[in-house]
């Protein structure tokens, strides 16, 4: 069954028809890749599904129920959670207070006035968030400031905290964008680990071919706001269409 | 101790020492020597401090745990005010149902003003919250509302005083000499005092003023709770990331809202007390220079930390009413040991940062403490404090080691 189904979904920014006529089927527990050369709409599908952009046209449903027209925290609750392509966390924060959060919202929902408890108090929300903190490898850091953590630890937080909201999909924005060789392989294993111990789907947007093949089922490449082919990694490895619009390759050559 | 954290509790115990203890405290110089201008140890400084303390803790709740920097604060200090006279105009003079409908108009206004202000983040709050005050201001000033009333609300440039033909329907509307009744609690007048007359010093203690040290330390006390509780993390957070907020599936609306209600609320209860203390309200209390000065306080003493705002405000109203009171005469004393051309010059150079001139000086410690101390006086104490600190370590560094391993795991 599709967990997340896009229907028709075109957006236009003035002259730029941005995302033509999109479809694309997410099966639940899956984990599906978007690719595509730089301008191809990969962000914007991805802004359309989360709420910060509204698409003009179509439609785009998330287990059974429109996300169009809610606000980025009302589609977060229903069960979307997003990984950004520089890790958004509290920079402000300890990596605990950081972890915490997330297990605040998933517990009391977008909003609760719980002025004069105290957090020392919330003994669940400190295991979970401490729990979770260990299974992330990050507990060593738990009272550091988030800000001061190396690039690799800061997604690790990020995708933490995400995984503590409990999502049944988790898309990820180009989650290894810029990062050395060693931090790119150690997300991959967090990811493919992730996949295998939790029920979550998974939509990831990539650049970065090694990360693709290594993780995902399906793929769907996107050139110029409109889907080219969706197929299994192996077939589009050698699809000339791929190969066409990431090298300019033209059929004669 | 009462729900907090050892280090908060040592924190609230020595502002409490500090707060109760004041009129020894601010009185260190003997009566009628010379340093005894310098002693702030009388009821109407006294009570300002901590009544501007109890402002800049509420300020400081909006601005150093969500960083929404509000110039239009002072608006809700200036209707707590009105709110506390009429309700001594039309109550009685027992101050607190008087103090809590100066609360609650501030509330109400601040839910009007912080839904529509909250609407922007950033410069663009701050010019909100500041053309919503001005317009209060001016609304207060020129009386608009008591024009179409047809009976003054605000009664304009002279303010709202108490007056004998006032209906006071719980109290007396005239004592039976023919005066004005006073403010008080229960019948135990705010303006009464008791001096302790000990060597060459006078303390004087006010009832007034432990009045308003005890609700000080109560809105200290909530606000610490704040500051630890779920809520106080989520408005950091709001402070930190509100992309990450939106994304964690938290609406920041409501929680912005609710600190800047609590915060107006603060500023109504300090404007309530104010007109508690001395029973008049004026439209200049919600001037933009009113706004700002909150401002000043709060990050002169520390945004964002506990006892900053305190610290600010107490430091801003010495130098108001200690430095300002410092004229030539004083000036020639001081220096009349210096031969006569030296003394006139030391004066000359001196004269412009004292008396009228107390802002120059207040402007220059300003600008040192943003530029030195970013953290404002909180964090010049910190910075002693570890120097002190690392003089111990020389000496002990392994058991400050041993004790650094130990701290997480005892949290």
């Amino acid at each position: 069954m599709a967990i997340l189904e896009v229907k028709n979904v075109g957006k236009r920014f003035g002259g730029l028809q941005a995302l033509g006529d999109v479809n694309l089927n997410v099966e639940e527990n899956s984990c599906h890749a978007i690719i595509g050369p730089n301008g191809a709409g990969k962000s914007t599908l991805l802004n359309c599904l989360v709420g910060k952009l509204i698409p003009d046209t179509g439609s785009v449903m998330f287990d059974g129920q429109s996300v169009l027209g809610r606000k980025p925290y009302e589609i977060n609750q229903m069960g979307i959670s997003r990984v950004f392509q520089t890790p958004e966390i509290f920079g402000d924060l300890t990596v605990m207070e950081n972890m915490m959060i997330p297990c605040f919202a998933k517990r009391d929902g977008s909003f609760r006035m719980h002025a004069l408890e105290s957090i020392a108090h919330e003994k669940d929300i400190v295991g979970k968030a401490e729990h979770m903190l260990e299974e992330m490898k990050l507990i060593d850091k738990r009272d550091m400031h988030s800000a001061s953590m190396s690039r690799g630890d800061k997604r690790r937080l990020e995708i933490a905290m995400c995984l503590a909201q409990e999502p049944r999909l988790l898309l990820l924005d180009e989650p290894t964008a810029g990062m050395a060789r060693a931090d790119t392989n150690n997300t991959i294993d967090l990811l493919k680990q992730i996949k295998e111990e939790r029920d979550i789907t998974i939509a990831i947007i990539e650049h970065d071919m090694h990360v693709v093949f290594s993780l995902a089922e399906r793929i769907t490449v996107l050139a110029q706001g409109t889907p080219l082919v969706e197929d299994t990694p192996d077939n589009i490895k050698g699809h000339p269409k791929v190969r066409e619009a990431y090298l300019g390759e033209t059929q004669a050559a | 101790m009462f729900g907090l954290k050892k280090h908060d509790s040592r924190l609230f115990i020595v502002v409490a020492v500090l707060a109760l203890a004041a009129p020894f405290l601010l009185n260190p110089f003997p009566d009628g020597s010379a340093m005894a201008q310098f002693n702030a140890g009388y009821p109407d400084l006294m009570q300002r401090f901590v009544i501007f303390g109890i402002f800049a803790i509420g300020f400081n709740l909006l601005f150093g745990l969500t960083g929404y920097l509000s110039f239009g604060h002072a608006a809700f200090l200036g209707l707590g005010s009105y709110g506390a006279v009429w309700m001594f105009k039309l109550l009685s003079m027992n101050i607190i149902p008087a103090i809590i409908l100066s609360v609650i108009v501030a509330g109400v206004f601040a839910l009007i003003i912080g839904y529509i202000s909250l609407r922007r983040s950033g410069i663009y709050f701050s010019i909100l919250t500041l053309a919503f005050a001005q317009m209060m201001f001016a609304i207060a000033y020129s009386d608009l509302i008591g024009r179409f009333v047809g009976t003054p609300i605000t009664n304009g440039e002279t303010g709202l005083q108490l007056a004998l033909d006032d209906p006071r329907v719980l109290g007396i509307s005239a004592t039976p000499d023919g005066s004005i009744p006073l403010t008080n609690l229960f019948g135990l007048e705010m303006r009464s005092v008791f001096n302790l007359e000990v060597g060459g010093w006078l303390f004087t203690f006010s009832f007034g003023y432990y009045v308003c040290a005890v609700v000080m330390l109560l809105s200290f006390y909530v606000a610490i709770r704040i500051f630890r509780s779920p809520f106080g993390l989520m408005l950091r957070a709001v402070k930190s990331n509100q992309q990450r907020m939106n994304y964690t599936g938290l609406n920041t609306r409501p929680y912005t809202l609710a600190v800047f209600v609590i915060s107006g609320m603060y500023a109504g209860l300090a404007g309530g007390l104010m007109a508690s203390m001395d029973p008049l309200a004026g439209a200049e209390r919600m001037q933009w220079t009113a706004s700002g000065e909150v401002v000043l306080m709060t990050i002169l003493g520390g945004a964002g930390t506990l006892i900053g705002p305190v610290l600010g405000a107490g430091f801003i109203k010495y130098f108001e009413n200690i430095f300002a009171k410092i004229n030539d005469n004083v000036l020639h004393s001081w220096f009349a040991f210096m031969p006569d051309g030296l003394e006139d010059l030391m004066v000359t150079i001196v004269h412009p940062f004292v008396g009228k001139g107390w802002h120059l000086t207040l402007g220059i410690m300003f600008m040192l403490v943003v530029i030195f101390l970013p953290g404002g006086l909180v964090e010049g104490g910190q910075r002693i404090g570890r120097l002190f600190r690392r003089r111990d370590d020389k000496a002990t560094s392994v058991e400050s080691d041993a004790a650094e391993q130990r701290k997480p795991a005892a949290e």
